[in-house]
């Protein structure tokens, strides 16, 4: 296999590797040179004011970006080799997206065994069963037969998770998984993937809630302007961050309203709500 | 002596009322009932119709409107995706068939498949086949313009959900996309249906036998047979108990259709 790019020696490679990313729009450089790494089992929670190319790191990682240069390796498998059968790699990477997106014309249930049958082949049976088992992991068994729109938003995206899981993937991304969220809502899916990271699931986060990232991450990566500006534990970043932008955000994100009063913010806010 | 607004406003209504009036009495006094009604309504006439009028007319006009339907909705779906093709020359022979087919009258394509083929290639054309060629071919062309929109109306998470599960692209599109995109278009979907069902009647250029007659045709022959306009009332009468319904069905759709918005 051309794609396997373990080097002699490292019996355990990377669930995620980056290195020398980059990624246009147009004229707009987004991401001008990324490298870092994510070991198995591990939870980075990506972190960084709007625009700063969060998402666009994390939609590079499966491809649903196509990445202008650099390399992108996930278990193993170069997923920037021309080669590779991406749909084979994304099976294998659960994604949760910021507005959930749920197949609405499916309920819960099919949502989750959608892909499972059409993808891994998987009977209805055997669909069901671990679409069923899923639900119950994000405390929502009884809402197998809900369609989306019948669900609170908090719910949704429970069962997004849930959806994602059901594809036994390697590792998960989470991009802002809890910002098209009422306040209300927010705690329980914040809940499930904190179980997640206990179950030793390898997890990319970008998200805007610090508690979380305090508390669950195990390294903590702040971009701004399409570059990582400084990385580590989260006592490190979070808690004495080295670089003045770096602090600037915090402050910002920490404590929105001293910011509202202080300095303009540039580039929007970053505890930012998406309109519903 | 001055009028105010809202009085001259009154008296403009009541002259517009006043004129309707004038008008119906003089209809009612000048207007031969009894040949009207003979012309229109005469129950003889009216009931020597059924049950032909109901067994072979509206069950033809019902079958040859869903054999076009069928076969336009098909090709419609796969021109619509060939609009939407990432590969150039399919959008181009998808764009020149929509505006070519939006663009002739229906009336021609019947003439080009009931006349044309059949002097050309020396071969006739089963009926059932021409009318659902004729049909097809130019709903086709209306379909898939509302198909390619109703495509496009799916918000595009739902192709990255998708394809993030591990969908190969057409995987996302058939179980994902299309039946999304077929809710959104269901009501004008049902519109064109209307609009078929009554362009069946132009299989009424074909020379039908007489178990081939549909609504039009079959009016039309009646009017022959008995000089009477009452066929043919019976025969709109009956256009409207397909066409009626299916209306109010398509606002049933689009009223649920707002809701779950
Ligand atoms: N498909 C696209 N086409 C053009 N520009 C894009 C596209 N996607 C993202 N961008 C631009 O790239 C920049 C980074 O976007 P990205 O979504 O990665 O930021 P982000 O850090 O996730 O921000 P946010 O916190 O607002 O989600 C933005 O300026 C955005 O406008
Ligand atoms: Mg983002």
């Amino acid at each position: 296999m051309t794609a396997e790019t373990t080097a002699p020696g490292t019996a355990d490679p990377k669930a995620i590797e980056v290195a020398g990313l980059r990624k246009s729009f147009g004229e707009l450089e987004v991401l001008r040179g990324i490298d870092f790494s994510v070991a198995r089992g591990e939870v980075v929670c990506v972190i960084g004011p709007s625009g700063s190319g969060k998402s666009t790191l994390l939609r590079c990682v499966n491809l649903l970006e196509e990445p202008s240069a650099g390399r992108v390796t996930v278990a193993g498998t170069e997923v920037t080799d021309p080669d590779v059968d991406i749909d084979r790699v994304r099976r294998r990477i659960g994604m949760v997206f910021q507005a959930f997106n749920l197949f609405p014309h499916l309920n819960a249930l099919d949502n989750l065994t959608i892909a499972q049958r059409r993808v891994l082949g998987r009977d209805r049976a055997e669909a069901e069963r671990i679409g069923r088992a899923n639900l119950e992991r994000v405390g929502l068994s009884d809402k197998a037969a809900a369609y989306p729109a019948q669900l609170s938003g908090g719910q949704q995206q429970r069962v997004a998770i849930a959806r994602a899981l059901s594809m036994d993937p390697e590792l998960m991304l989470f991009d802002e998984p809890t910002s098209a969220l009422d306040p209300e809502l927010v705690g329980d899916v914040l809940a499930v993937m904190r179980a997640l990271a206990q179950d030793g699931m390898t997890m990319l986060v970008v998200t805007h809630e610090m508690s979380f990232a305090r508390e669950v991450a195990d390294r903590v990566v702040f971009m701004d302007g399409g570059v990582i500006v400084e990385e580590g534990t989260p006592e490190q970043v979070v808690g004495a961050p080295q670089h003045e932008r770096t602090r600037t955000f915090l402050a910002r994100v920490l404590d929105p309203a001293a910011a509202e009063v202080g300095e303009v913010v540039d580039s929007g806010a970053a505890g930012k709500r998406v309109d519903r | 002596m001055s009028v105010s607004k809202r009085q001259r406003a009154r008296i403009v209504r009541g002259v517009q009322y006043g004129v309707l009036v004038v008008a119906v009495v003089v209809f009612a006094l000048v207007a031969d009932w009894h040949q009207l009604r003979m012309a229109f309504f005469d129950v003889e006439v009216a009931k020597a119709l059924f049950p032909e009028i109901i067994t072979t007319a509206l069950v033809n006009t019902v079958l040859y409107t869903l054999l076009g339907f069928g076969f336009g909705l098909a090709l419609g779906l796969v021109l619509a995706l060939m609009r939407l093709s990432s590969v150039p020359p399919y959008r181009w022979i998808a764009v020149t068939y929509i505006e070519f087919f939006r663009g002739i009258p229906c009336l021609l394509v019947f003439i080009a498949l009931g006349f044309g083929v059949p002097l050309a290639f020396e071969v006739a054309l089963d009926m059932n086949v021409t009318v659902m060629l004729s049909l097809g071919l130019v709903g086709a062309a209306y379909m898939a313009e509302t198909i390619r929109a109703g495509i496009q109306a799916v918000p595009k998470g739902q192709t990255e959900a998708a394809r993030s599960l591990g969908m190969s692209h057409g995987r996302a599109m058939v179980s994902i996309v299309i039946p999304q995109a077929f809710r959104i278009v269901l009501p004008p979907l049902t519109n064109e249906l209307i609009l078929l069902t009554k362009d069946s009647s132009l299989v009424y250029l074909l020379g039908l036998s007489l178990t081939q007659f549909e609504l039009a045709n079959f009016g039309r022959d009646a009017l022959n047979e008995h000089k009477s306009l009452t066929p043919i009332l019976i025969a709109g009468l009956l256009y409207l108990v397909i066409t009626l319904p299916l209306g109010q069905l398509v606002r049933r759709l689009e009223a649920r259709t707002a809701k779950a918005r």
